[in-house]
């Protein structure tokens, strides 16, 4: 295939948005892996959970995606906090093994999967809103709706994140939580309630980017496995707990897999996220911003 | 049991030769079917036991080790028709070498990073399988059966008696590894790992050792897979369900000793058997997800605890 300007420029731009959804993908872990410490890898199962609550209420009352994520958020923190609740309860408290934190983890990201599939079906499910099909062009460079919209919610999602966790007193116990327990404890804060808050904090982030992950594309039960490799890429890259890393990081996957799309087909980008992220756990576990 | 090593050893083998006679016996084709995935259960149970019991490090990438050795059988039938003993030798080697690959790349670091790395690597390599045209890509590939060997019944019977004989190999090895310096070592990395190393355990070494027996013997298991379905596809040679029973068998049996994977697998097994007759596959993975988590919230050392447990309480 022959590399005209064209390609390449379009390639920038797909993969300048495709990181930027990439970036709400993985807020939620940058909260939960990256600050708690809590090894979800059930966070894409939310994170696919949230995309069929889009579907839903944009099926029976034509609501926004978006907007049906923000109105579903107050159960999902609650649900968060539940899950927080019974993983401290069973495991955390009694000072479990982190082998026993993945498999609770991975069972719940099981049973939220097949309780999709029980559910709705195997069927891709997508929603319809008045600017999911525009796709209006500049010159050469064309800006679908799809990805741009999902693009800017992501910017406002960062951007709040990191006025939460630097700008007020909450956020700064939850970093504090990161680092030391037992100061905060000194200090006559519940680093629990903390975590618990925090926790129910990055479940409304994942459940808020699964309305937009089912507005870039079509969503089936079985994606979760797909997309437990981007967020955990991302995190890890991005230097666990960093929101502006986590964002960079973002930019750079969505670009190679943007490029790796335009020059090789669609078909290999699984393996190209996911082969970036065994070679950043390999190279550079601790980041690739790491000091 | 006080049993040692050659008297175990002799009395898996009599135990398996015993239960292809009762079953020569019978005379059921179904039961060699059944029971053949019963059996790979037990071999991938037991041998996920190794790494992830042993050493307390969670493989969720069962599923990718088993695939290569059911990949390795269609390339080298493709290329040489090599007979079914030869192709699990094969199978177990390639993923050994796997493992070796993912070991030597992640076991440096924290757990979770094996962990994750282990997840991504079932994609990869998925990704690759569905990319590759001379293993039919995914669309698959049918294989035609070889004629049985002539002192056996049928095929069925044959691939019954191999993986009956994979899965003898794994408990033997797994109880040899459990009573060795090398499955202490592996139990003091598992319980304090920064210990260990300070009291001279080689971590890393052994490590990557759990890690390339674990992943051979699943490479084993998948071996005979593409001959028992006659037709291999990256959908079943990837399937979910073995990532999860792998993991959930050895969990709910519990994973101190190789008796936990076995009860864990036979019990596990034996329920999806008749439940995937009886109701929905996806039910099915419903039902061992929802054990999972109640066996790791409640009864962490498994089937076993439970039963040392009710033992106790009896004498007192």
């Amino acid at each position: 295939m022959e590399l005209s300007y064209d390609i390449l420029s379009n390639a920038l731009v797909t993969g300048c948005l495709l990181g930027g959804v990439y970036a709400a993908l993985t807020l939620g872990l940058t909260v939960s892996f990256g600050l708690l410490d809590i090894v979800n890898i059930a966070h894409p199962a939310f994170v696919v959970a949230g995309a069929y609550i889009a579907y839903g209420l944009n099926a029976s009352f034509g609501l926004d995606p978006i907007l049906a994520g923000l109105i579903a958020s107050p159960a999902i923190f609650v649900c968060g906090i539940a899950i927080y609740q019974l993983y401290h309860a069973g495991l955390e408290r009694r000072g479990g093994s982190s082998i026993r934190g993945l498999a609770f983890f991975f069972s719940l990201l099981m049973l939220i999967e097949v309780g999709l599939l029980l559910t709705f079906g195997v069927d891709f499910r997508s929603v319809q809103t008045s600017y999911i099909d525009a796709v209006p062009s500049f010159g050469n460079v064309t800006l679908p709706l799809r990805l741009l919209v999902p693009f800017l919610v992501s910017i406002a999602m960062v951007g709040a994140t990191q006025a939460l966790l630097y700008g007020t007193t909450f956020g700064r116990a939850v970093r504090a939580v990161a680092q030391d327990q037992i100061a905060l404890r000194l200090m006559a804060l519940d680093p629990v309630r903390i975590k618990a808050l925090a926790f129910g904090l990055s479940a409304i982030l994942a459940t808020l980017a699964g309305s937009l992950l089912i507005i870039v594309q079509p969503v089936e039960p079985s994606i979760v496995w797909l997309y437990i490799g981007i967020p955990f890429a991302i995190c890890v890259l991005g230097g666990a707990g960093s929101v502006l890393g986590t964002f960079l990081a973002a930019l750079i996957i969505g670009l190679s897999e943007s490029f790796c799309t335009s020059l090789w087909g669609p078909s290999w980008s699984p393996a190209l996220t996911f082969g970036i992220l065994l070679l950043v756990i390999a190279f550079r576990p601790n980041g690739l911003f790491a000091r | 049991m006080k049993l040692s090593m050659p008297v175990f050893a002799a009395f898996v083998i009599g135990l398996c030769a015993t239960l292809l006679l009762v079953l020569h016996a019978i005379d059921n084709d179904y039961l060699y079917f059944g029971g053949y995935l019963l059996f790979q259960y037990v071999a991938l149970a037991v041998a996920w036991n190794i790494l992830g019991g042993y050493a307390g490090y969670i493989n969720f990438g069962s599923a990718a080790f088993m695939a290569t050795g059911s990949y390795t059988t269609v390339v080298l039938v493709k290329l040489f028709a090599l007979p079914l003993p030869f192709l699990i030798l094969a199978g177990g080697a390639t993923a050994g070498l796997l493992g070796l690959f993912t070991a030597a790349m992640t076991l440096r670091f924290k757990g979770i990073f094996f962990a994750i790395a282990t997840l991504a690597l079932a994609v990869v390599l998925q990704t690759i399988v569905v990319n590759w045209d001379f293993v039919g890509g995914s669309r698959g590939v049918y294989l035609v059966r070889p004629p049985a060997p002539a002192f056996l019944d049928s095929f069925a019977q044959y691939l019954f008696a191999l993986i009956l004989g994979v899965t003898a190999l794994a408990v033997i090895l797994a109880r040899f590894i459990e009573r060795s310096t090398f499955g202490m070592g592996l139990a003091a990395i598992r319980e304090n790992e920064l210990a260990a190393e300070t009291c001279g355990v080689p971590t890393l070494r052994l490590k990557i050792a759990a890690t390339v027996v674990s992943g051979a013997l699943m490479g084993m298991a998948g071996a005979p897979l593409p001959y028992y379905l006659t037709y291999m596809e990256p959908n079943s040679a990837f399937a979910l369900t073995h990532t999860v029973n792998s993991v959930a068998m050895p969990l709910i049996g519990g994973t101190s000793s190789w008796t936990g994977p076995v009860i864990g697998a036979l019990l596990l097994g034996l329920a999806q058997q008749t439940a995937t007759v009886t109701i929905s596959s996806g039910l099915n993975l419903l039902v061992v997800g929802g054990l999972l988590m109640l066996f790791v919230l409640a009864a962490p050392e498994g089937l076993i605890g439970l039963l040392h447990l009710a033992k106790r309480r009896g004498a007192t």
